[in-house]
């Protein structure tokens, strides 16, 4: 699962092997400079809002609509972050969305690596059900549990919990999947000298499968991960109080005022990515896997 | 998500020949386990998924505005037909999956090729940058392009007035935010698919290029005749994954134009998420999530019709 698209290490060897040689110099310059030329343009277009997420947030809102306008940091950082700490309480809202995505986090991967363990390791009573039903659980659009959901949730008196963000979502069809399909692949003479060792099937589990596993693991924690963090729709229909907030329900209030904080609202969006792009940064190969959803396999 | 199906077939690395599970051989007792790893899963799955799903077909049949709960056959079903607000939203989908999604893939390809030639210097840089929209937080880019598409001063039309390009209206202007909400998935979703591509790319052996080079084909014979063919399965799972997208259209239609003006950019699951969540007709709702059911379930029948033709 393990990919390096983004950083090649070895990948260079991979690349279309160059017909450089066998042009003169002129001509390769001519025929390169446009490629380059493409690329620094989509570089610019990819970077301009980023690079003005971090401009806005960093400026009074009054500065954001002048002409010229700022291309450098300015110095409101920290009037902007006390302002959106004040309006709608950011730390609190940062808070529980990391709360919300870690406990979800743990608990769903715990249920996806022993489910798709089970799946891919066992032939028990039931598999092909559970199979069938993880396969069109996949294939059916999310939206679809909306209303269904929601009346749930009204009745079991969740709405505005955050059980209600977490345990309807906790068995992740693709997860699961992702996790079958790992172990499909993984080494079955491990388990079968565990067993002849006398390891119990819960000890071979933990003691033998799950080390080897890891990279799939962390692959799969950051899927998850992102999923819970980036969830709006439903985050949106179940809270209503404003100390509950995560992240995107929050942002989505300040759009709504009738005095929008342009710099404070950047700069929650800076700091909704942020961690992000520190996982990103930090593991690199398991986030792109996990991001990709095991669309790409190494 | 229906992708992943995709990946199943082309993906697998099981050796040939080797049993699907490597304990066949095990006795019913030993195979009970499994049962245990797998309950928790298939517990939620049944209360939280086939629960509501079941729910939700029911629910469809019946009326429940006002409160009191009617049969009423398929009268939700015939409402979808007359709605022209649900055409609407079909028709925003299919905006963006006959403009949106070809731009996008032309430019994932583009860009994958380009990222993938030995000789360009910089590459990772030039991936990382190129990546780097795919890590934002929907909602968050989306508050980004709509802070940047204000009309006056807003520094998209800034940044085109340099140019010399009069202010547009982006998200008040029919036409212009179609284009807005456009320019804003393509720019969020490119560097995503350039990856998934430049996984194909690298998928497709040296030698292929060696004989294309060997036979005197040029680079566009090389790109056409040696690189699209081999890419095609890559290709179909991106276009799929994208065409299931742009039905299941939401945050950022939401965020930046609110499904407006006059709901020029409304979406299926954003006019759902209005008849369901702010006039509760539930019963509606409940019709139009099936609808996004049928077509999803369409979609991938085509595509397994089409993975399933040799090109």
């Amino acid at each position: 699962m393990a990919t390096e698209l983004i950083v090649t290490g070895r990948a260079h060897r991979r690349g279309i092997p160059s017909r450089a040689r066998r042009e003169p110099l002129l001509r390769r310059i001519v025929l390169r400079s446009p490629v380059y030329l493409v690329l620094v343009i989509a570089s610019i277009l990819s970077l301009i809002p980023f690079a003005w997420m971090v401009i806005a947030s960093t400026h009074k809102t009054s500065d954001l609509f002048v002409t010229p306008l700022p291309i450098l940091p300015g110095g409101e950082f920290w009037q902007n972050l006390g302002r959106l700490q004040e309006s709608v309480g950011f730390g609190q809202v940062m808070l529980n969305s990391v709360l919300v995505a870690v406990l979800y986090t743990v608990f769903s991967s715990i249920i996806s690596v022993m489910c798709g363990y089970g799946l891919a390791t066992y032939r028990f009573r039931g598999r092909g059900v559970l199979m069938g039903i993880i396969l069109v659980t996949m294939m059916i659009p999310m939206q679809v549990l909306l209303v269904p959901l929601f009346q749930m949730m009204a009745s079991a008196g969740w709405i505005d919990s955050y059980q209600a963000l977490i345990i309807p979502f906790l068995a992740n069809a693709f997860g699961i999947f992702l996790m079958r399909q790992g172990f499909l692949d993984f080494p079955t003479t491990l388990i079968e000298a565990a067993r002849i060792d006398g390891a119990s099937e819960l000890r071979t589990f933990y003691r033998i499968v799950l080390p080897v596993a890891r990279p799939q693991i962390a692959a799969l924690i950051i899927y998850t991960f992102i999923s819970q963090w980036n969830s709006f729709i439903w985050p949106l229909l179940m809270l209503n109080s404003e100390d509950k907030y995560t992240i995107p329900v929050a942002l989505n209030t300040m759009i709504g005022l009738s005095r929008v904080d342009y710099s404070g609202l950047m700069l929650g969006s800076l700091l909704a990515t942020l961690p992000l792009f520190i996982l990103f940064l930090v593991f690199q190969k398991q986030f792109v896997a996990g991001l990709l959803g095991g669309a790409v396999k190494g | 998500m229906t992708a992943s199906l995709i990946v199943r077939e082309h993906g697998t690395r099981r050796a040939p020949g080797r049993p699907r599970t490597g304990s066949g051989r095990l006795t019913a007792r030993r195979q009970r386990p499994g049962l245990w790893f797998a309950l928790p899963a298939a517990a939620l799955l049944l209360v939280f998924f086939a629960y509501p799903l079941a729910t939700s077909l029911l629910q469809s049949f019946f009326s429940t505005k006002g409160g009191e709960s009617t049969f009423v056959g398929l009268d939700q079903y015939a409402r979808l037909f007359r709605d022209p607000l649900v055409l609407k939203s079909l028709g925003t989908a299919l905006l963006i999956l006959v403009v949106q999604v070809p731009i996008m893939i032309a430019l994932a390809v583009g860009l994958a090729y380009i990222l993938n030639q030995a000789w360009v210097r910089f590459r990772s840089g030039f991936r990382l940058i190129a990546f780097l929209p795919a890590i934002t937080t929907l909602v968050a880019y989306s508050v980004v392009f709509r802070v940047m598409m204000t009309t006056d001063g807003g520094a998209l039309n800034q940044i085109l007035g340099v140019f010399g390009a009069a202010p547009i209206d982006w998200l008040n202007n029919e036409w212009w935010a179609r284009v807005a909400v456009i320019a804003s998935i393509t720019w969020r979703w490119t560097g995503y698919n350039m990856v998934i591509i430049l996984a194909g790319l690298q998928a497709i052996p040296a030698e292929l290029y060696e004989a294309a080079r060997i036979d005197g084909a040029g680079r566009w014979q090389t790109f056409w005749h040696i690189v699209v063919p081999q890419l095609r399965p890559v290709l179909i799972f991106t276009i799929v994954t994208s065409t299931i997208g742009a039905l299941q259209l939401f945050d950022e239609n939401f965020i930046l134009t609110g499904g407006g003006p006059n709901n020029a950019t409304l979406t299926p699951v954003l006019y759902l998420y209005k008849i369901g969540f702010q006039q509760f007709d539930f019963g509606y709702a409940d019709a139009i999530a099936w609808m996004l059911v049928v077509l999803t379930a369409i979609i991938a029948v085509i595509q397994f019709r089409i993975l399933r033709e040799k090109p």
